[in-house]
């Protein structure tokens, strides 16, 4: 056996119990799906193996702690930063100009 | 595109870890098992990152006992896993 490759390569080890519990999918969710089934469809990403990666980028705190769709959220911002889609700046910047309209919409 | 190795070859599966994506699991790098199939073609996982996939690889549909995988395996010897590896991972095994 090789040394793993990122958090998710986790074939042989002990994972405890599975939680069979379904769940709804939240609205937000569903805009994450659309949102990278747009970006392979302009080619902003390649592939799915291309989001797949930037999943297996997150550090094993993050890949723990977080959803499946959290997971592609950060894995879709790693890659259209990485690739020079946006950058880093414009993300903050827009994640902030959401925050402050959900304050003032009393949503958040 | 020919295909490089024929069902019934024995194949080395490379023990290697590009820290991109790679669809190979850590387990199964390194071991030898037997072509069950002959797949279709996709572009290469490792090409896709920052890339186009380009070229396109062969994969392969690949059946390695799970006694030869796991040590402390307590199934049969009929047992296998079949997986399916891109031939650029894949060597010809005595």
């Amino acid at each position: 056996m090789s040394e793993p490759w990122g958090p998710h390569d986790l074939g042989g080890q002990e994972g405890g119990p599975i939680d069979l519990a379904e769940h709804d999918t939240a609205y937000w969710e569903w805009q994450i799906d659309a949102m990278v089934r747009l970006a392979l469809k302009k080619n902003l990403i390649s592939d799915f193996a291309e989001l797949r990666d930037g999943i297996e980028q997150l550090t094993p705190d993050d890949y723990d702690q977080c959803t499946y769709y959290e997971r592609w959220a950060k894995s879709l911002a790693y890659t259209l930063i990485s690739r020079g889609v946006i950058s880093e700046q414009q993300l903050s910047d827009q994640v902030d100009a959401v925050r402050a309209r959900q304050e003032a919409e009393g949503v958040a | 595109m020919e295909a490089v190795f024929e069902v019934g070859q024995r194949v080395r599966i490379a023990d290697r870890t590009p820290p991109v994506h790679h669809r190979v699991p850590s387990y199964a790098k390194g071991h030898v098992g037997v072509i069950e199939r002959v797949c279709g073609l996709h572009g290469e996982p490792e090409k896709f990152i920052r890339g186009n996939g380009e070229p396109r690889q062969r994969i392969y549909r690949v059946r390695i006992p799970q006694t030869e995988l796991w040590q402390d395996y307590e199934g049969t010897d009929n047992d296998n896993l079949e997986i399916e590896i891109f031939e650029h991972w894949l060597e010809g095994a005595e």
